[in-house]
């Protein structure tokens, strides 16, 4: 350790003041408290002392998200192994001429590992080789905008965009074009959040901004029934590649059994799906995590559920004769699609969220009721979850408004 | 009644005045900086809107449009006044804002001083203008236009409070110097139109 301290004194140094790189502070400063706890303090008249820092939140939550990203990669891998599979059988031809482009069935084949969907390897390995390049575009790119906000402003580069480039490609579909997801990030780091002042300071959620960015700038990479597993021409050659929860809101809910997807399966995420979404069982992992360290708001959470389950019970009682999607039963929203994703990670991300806690329930529930309504009444997206944040994040200022108001109220009449 | 509540929540999340036709942007941004203001503006339109849909409604069908005048007499079957459409709209809109503007001014000072030349630019806000058009283009009865009224003045309000408290928030943001002000209000609204597009799309 003290090594790497020394290092990187030693590498510090033309970044001081008067140093060569001095406008570049900001990158080494980075680079420093991401290794070690700074020792600087607030120079201002407060000055909170806990063992919970920005750092560590952040940290928290990227400890969280590991769960969900291994599930990513295998269920990535997995689908694209099943599907490829699938088409051998009928006869498809060959196996790697389907896979998505040359240079990864390239690095596949050269590996000497097979597609197939039992190998566990196989489909780590396949799965690595579209997360990773995601990962690493997603953090080259924002990465440069950040350091570019940090240098010319003047403020830190901190962890929070660590988080949002740790969310954002667990939210995009694998078989996305790189270029998109470098487009995606950009307008989320810049529009989402440094026009505001970078952490803290954004009304909306950046990794969702960027995500509703794609999906209506280029919605045929992001949509449709094409882009959930990693292989192309698939729908061409007779497999269905509609995610579980397109199927069920077409279909209804008896119509996910036809298909061949149980409860079971969706609750695990052995669905196609983006990429780290389709997992519940990742996501509770997490939840578990977040809730037992209190970095994410349980309140947030039970208002979701609430929401949810209420909404849910309300359109199966009203029912309908010409939209299968309102028997759909609470377990699978639940199961299905983004909802425990955007739940866990998303809908509690304390800077977007309401922050009183009386109104961090209200703008839970508001989120439960938004993801079920899109779901169930809008045709045009079998998915609802981005929506439905981004319109609470949306309201969540004035949710605080009125909880502050009351307060102030209730205790101007106490105190008189 | 069903159709009508359809009708109601489409004038208020589907098509909402201010976040997906981007009218009466004027008041819209200038009139968004408190959540207090907000709300008596919006609660102005609203009233004002729910007023003139149904009246411009009536004088539309009753006076202006082609063979509009055959009640008074067989005669008139072929006069069309609807050239005089938008003139007659904006009348009965400025008459209806003098009369609110009155009493606001009577019953609270405050909101009236702080609303300052924006209440009677309501006269000319496009949103309101924009909801007696849209009515006629529309062919609405009566009962739809009072509702659509009503609906299109909740959505612009609902809007105009989300967006002056956010605003409000963003008093604590580090918002560049080149951005601040009527900037990051323009870069919000677009925000906000794209969490508003979870309605777009839907049939109702």
């Amino acid at each position: 350790m003290k090594l790497v301290r020394r290092l990187l004194d030693k590498m510090g140094e033309p970044f001081l003041q008067g140093g060569k790189l001095q406008r570049l502070y900001p990158l080494y400063e980075a680079l420093d408290t991401f290794t070690f706890t700074p020792g600087e303090v607030t120079r201002g008249k407060t000055h909170v002392r806990d063992a919970m820092d920005l750092k560590r939140l952040m940290m928290t939550v990227v400890w969280a998200l590991v769960p969900a990203i291994v599930m990513a990669i295998y269920n990535t891998g997995y689908q694209a192994n099943l599907a490829l599979e699938r088409l051998h059988e009928l006869g498809g031809g060959e196996i790697a001429a389907h896979a998505l482009d040359n240079w990864r069935t390239a690095i596949f084949m050269g590996l000497g590992l097979s597609f197939s969907s039992s190998s566990l390897l196989g489909c780590v390995v396949h799965g690595l080789l579209y997360y990773i390049p995601i990962l690493f575009v997603t953090f080259a790119v924002g990465g440069v905008w950040e350091v570019l906000f940090a240098t010319v402003r003047k403020h830190e580069i901190n962890e929070g965009f660590l988080v949002t480039g740790m969310l954002f490609p667990l939210i995009l579909p694998p078989a996305i074009p790189l270029w998109q997801v470098a487009l995606g990030i950009t307008f989320g780091v810049v529009i989402g959040k440094e026009v505001f002042g970078g952490v803290g300071m954004n009304i909306f959620n950046p990794a969702l901004v960027a995500r509703a960015f794609l999906f209506f700038a280029y919605p045929a990479a992001i949509s449709g029934d094409d882009v959930w597993i990693a292989a192309q021409g698939l729908t061409a050659d007779g497999i269905s590649g509609a995610t579980a929860m397109a199927v069920a809101t077409v279909e209804g809910p008896q119509a996910l059994t036809e298909h061949g997807y149980t409860l079971w399966q969706a609750f695990v995420g052995l669905v196609p799906g983006s990429l780290g979404e389709t997992s519940a069982l990742a996501c509770l992992i997490g939840a578990v995590v977040l809730l037992v360290t209190r970095v994410a708001s349980y309140r947030t959470m039970l208002g979701v559920v609430g929401g949810t389950v209420a909404m849910t019970l309300l359109f199966n009682a009203i029912g309908s004769e010409t939209n299968p999607a309102f028997q759909i039963p609470v377990w699978w929203h639940m199961a299905l699609g983004g909802w425990a994703f955007g739940t866990v990670f998303m809908a509690t991300d304390p800077v977007s969220s309401a922050y009183t806690r009386n109104g961090q329930y209200i703008y839970g529930a508001l989120i439960g009721v938004m993801v079920i309504a899109i779901r169930v009444v809008n045709p045009a997206f079998p998915e609802g979850m981005m929506l439905a944040i981004l319109f609470a994040n949306m309201f969540s200022p004035l949710i605080d408004w009125f909880f502050i108001r009351a307060t102030v109220k209730r205790r101007a009449l106490r105190h008189g | 009644m069903e159709h009508y509540l359809s009708l109601l929540f489409k004038a208020i999340f589907v098509e909402n005045m201010a976040l997906a036709f981007f009218l009466g942007m004027c008041s819209f941004l200038a009139v968004s900086r408190k959540v207090e203001t907000a709300i008596g503006l919006g609660a102005a339109v609203i009233f004002v809107l729910t007023v003139t849909a149904p009246m411009n409604y009536l004088i539309y069908t009753y006076l202006l449009q082609e063979g509009a005048l055959t009640w008074l007499s067989p005669g008139l079957a072929e006069v069309d006044l609807s050239f005089l459409t938008f003139l007659t709209f904006i009348g009965t809109i400025a008459a209806m804002v003098q009369i609110v503007e009155m009493v606001i001014d009577r019953f609270s000072p405050k909101l009236y001083n702080v609303l300052g030349v924006f209440l009677p630019l309501i006269a000319v806000n496009c949103a309101i203008l924009g909801g007696s058009l849209f009515l006629v283009e529309r062919n609405y009865t009566l009962g739809e236009s009072a509702v659509f009224g009503v609906g299109a003045g909740v959505g612009f309000a609902l809007a105009l409070i989300a967006l002056s408290a956010i605003r409000e928030k963003l008093r604590y943001s580090d918002i560049p110097g080149g951005l601040r002000g009527l900037g990051i209000t323009f870069i919000v609204t677009g925000l906000m139109a794209l969490g508003f597009m979870a309605f777009s799309g839907i049939q109702l």
